[in-house]
């Protein structure tokens, strides 16, 4: 089966609006959030006007209701990921997710196989999201450990020449995204993860630009803990997904305390309750979490594959058109070898402020800046890029808007 | 075309020719500001004689709009005291936040009049106010040390 955007857009009511003066909306922002299709907007609509009730407390039949909701929600997250569902924690944003890792380890005692100290290291690489490295970075300032990374070469590929030196005897921890939000570049795990674990260290996985692009299994990749995000995989916006191995989850100390997370509650002490209960303090996102089941469900019956596939050629069809543009340069891989739809570019002495902003006069959606990935923009040599980052939705005629727009803003800004 | 009223010609022309664009040797404040948002940094060396704005000179990298903004603020406001500096410097915050409901004054805003159509852009303000912020900053740091002095 191949995937045909033009029926897929029929289930995304924004592609009914125009934009700026009546301009067919070409959105190729879904590296920053992606839309929404009518089953997620229904499904969280649906919870508040028949079942909302605080889910896991209350003896009446909405609480069971909500409750049966959201643990119908954990099942399919967890089949997504090929995992467990009592190994998925629900979080209020994958960034949220990033920090409760980086804060249990940090609250670890000595004697917790998290515990970290001077001495320890902490490895990520220059291809991170803020939301992957400075959790880390600060992580290491708290505990004395030391942050180490991969670079990134011209490329915008990892240089895992050295991997034996960065990731040693004395490494903790390795933070790693699947793929770069910036570059496209999809990481080869496989290496990384061996050697990880070759010196006893957890590997966590951002997967936010990742997992709503292609088949992700957590057991096919070997990982330990693993983020993404509902709201870039055409769900609501207002939960992050966290899975872990279960026996990892069980030794993490919590890190948000409160209701819904203990097991037994004094004046002075309190136990917790299994995983995921225990990462869960407070009445969680309900209707988001709902909406996040059905964005999943959504995206399997297209087909993960279906998805990779059409994003791949497409990611093909611009790269070949964007590289018959005088003066634009690719940042990121040029080749479609372990690449993802982010494709971000230069223009010449064009600012990518000034780019986005002919772009969006004629209706195209696009991302510019340094996409809080700031030290790999700098080590990339450009100020700032422009990206323009595709989903199921997009098709050829939104990328030969992108072109002849580009093309067009060269013109105006000569 | 609505654009045109965003990347007004004095605008292109400052992007293009920026003014006192070479930061100056000697300087009473000196500053480094940034959009965190975009990237967009300006440095910027100002000093101030007698209460009168003598020289204020700049660096940076970033769009059309924070670059124009600042090389005009050079050209309007060397050689104004410090209180009609201020002045120019509230008219001109207040055109860019009046999200277009006025239209500035061109006496008192000169060539900076030319960047009211940011002020239809709320995600572009923050770029044309980049510079006038920068100034801002150095101006109490420039007064400060002349009290010392």
């Amino acid at each position: 089966m191949t995937l045909d955007p033009s029926v897929i857009r029929k289930d995304f009511p924004i592609f009914d609006r125009v934009i700026r003066d009546g301009q067919k909306l070409v959105y190729l922002d879904s590296g920053a959030t992606s839309q929404k299709p009518n089953a997620v907007i229904d499904a969280e609509s649906d919870f508040y006007r028949n079942h909302n009730a605080a889910a896991h407390r209350g003896a009446h039949q909405l609480a069971e209701e909500a409750t049966e909701a959201i643990e119908g929600s954990r099942e399919i997250v967890a089949k997504f990921l090929g995992a467990e569902s009592e190994d998925i924690v629900f979080t209020k944003s994958s960034t949220e997710a990033l920090n409760l890792i980086a804060y249990s380890i940090g609250s670890a005692p000595s004697g917790n196989r998290f515990h970290l100290q001077p001495g320890d290291e902490i490895v990520v690489t220059e291809m991170e999201h803020h939301a992957n490295l400075i959790p880390w970075q600060q992580l290491a300032k708290r505990t004395g450990a030391a942050l180490k990374w991969f670079e990134v070469d011209q490329a915008g590929r990892l240089d895992l020449s050295d991997i034996k030196k960065v990731i040693t005897e004395r490494t903790k921890v390795v933070a790693v995204t699947h793929q770069s939000n910036v570059l496209g570049t999809i990481n080869p795990l496989t290496e990384i993860v061996k050697r990880a674990h070759e010196v006893g260290a957890v590997f966590i996985l951002d997967a936010c630009q990742s997992v709503p692009h292609m088949p992700v299994n957590v057991k096919d990749l070997d990982i330990d803990f693993l983020v993404f995000s509902a709201h870039k995989t055409v769900g609501p916006t207002g939960v992050g997904v966290l899975w872990g191995r279960s026996e990892l989850l069980s030794d993490l100390p919590p890190f948000l305390y409160g209701g819904s997370m203990i097991e037994t509650v004094t004046m002075t002490d309190a136990t917790w309750a299994p995983a995921p209960r225990k990462f869960e303090a407070g009445v969680p996102n309900m209707a988001q979490i709902v909406g996040l089941g059905a964005a999943l469900n959504y995206l399997s019956n297209v087909g993960m594959e279906n998805i990779h596939k059409h994003e791949v050629a497409l990611t093909k069809y611009t790269l070949d058109k964007m590289q018959e543009i005088d003066q634009l340069r690719i940042v990121g891989p040029t080749d479609l070898h372990l690449r993802g739809s982010a494709i971000s570019f230069t223009l010449g002495e064009i600012h990518p402020h000034d780019l986005g902003q002919y772009l969006d006069s004629a209706g195209i959606a696009v991302r510019t800046g340094h996409h809080c990935a700031w030290p790999l923009t700098r080590k990339m040599g450009v100020p700032a890029t422009t990206r323009a980052s595709l989903y199921l939705y997009n098709d050829e005629a939104d990328i030969d808007s992108l072109i002849a727009a580009t093309k067009d803003a060269q013109k105006y800004f000569a | 075309m609505e654009l045109d009223n965003l990347y007004q010609e004095v605008i292109l022309d400052h992007y293009k020719r920026p003014q006192n664009k070479k930061l100056a040797a000697t300087f009473d404040a000196q500053v480094h500001h940034v959009n965190p948002s975009c990237g967009d940094e300006i440095d910027l060396n100002l000093t101030i004689k007698d209460q009168i704005v003598t020289n204020i000179t700049w660096d940076g990298v970033g769009c059309s709009i924070s670059q124009a903004s600042v090389s005009i603020l050079t050209d309007l406001l060397v050689g104004k005291s410090i209180v009609e500096a201020y002045s120019i410097y509230d008219n001109f915050v207040a055109l860019m936040q009046s999200k277009g409901s006025i239209v500035g004054d061109e006496s008192v805003l000169e060539d900076a009049i030319a960047l009211a159509g940011v002020s239809k852009y709320p995600a572009r303000i923050k770029c044309a106010l980049l510079g006038w912020m920068a100034f801002k900053d150095a101006s109490v740091q420039a007064q400060a040390k002349s009290k010392l002095d």
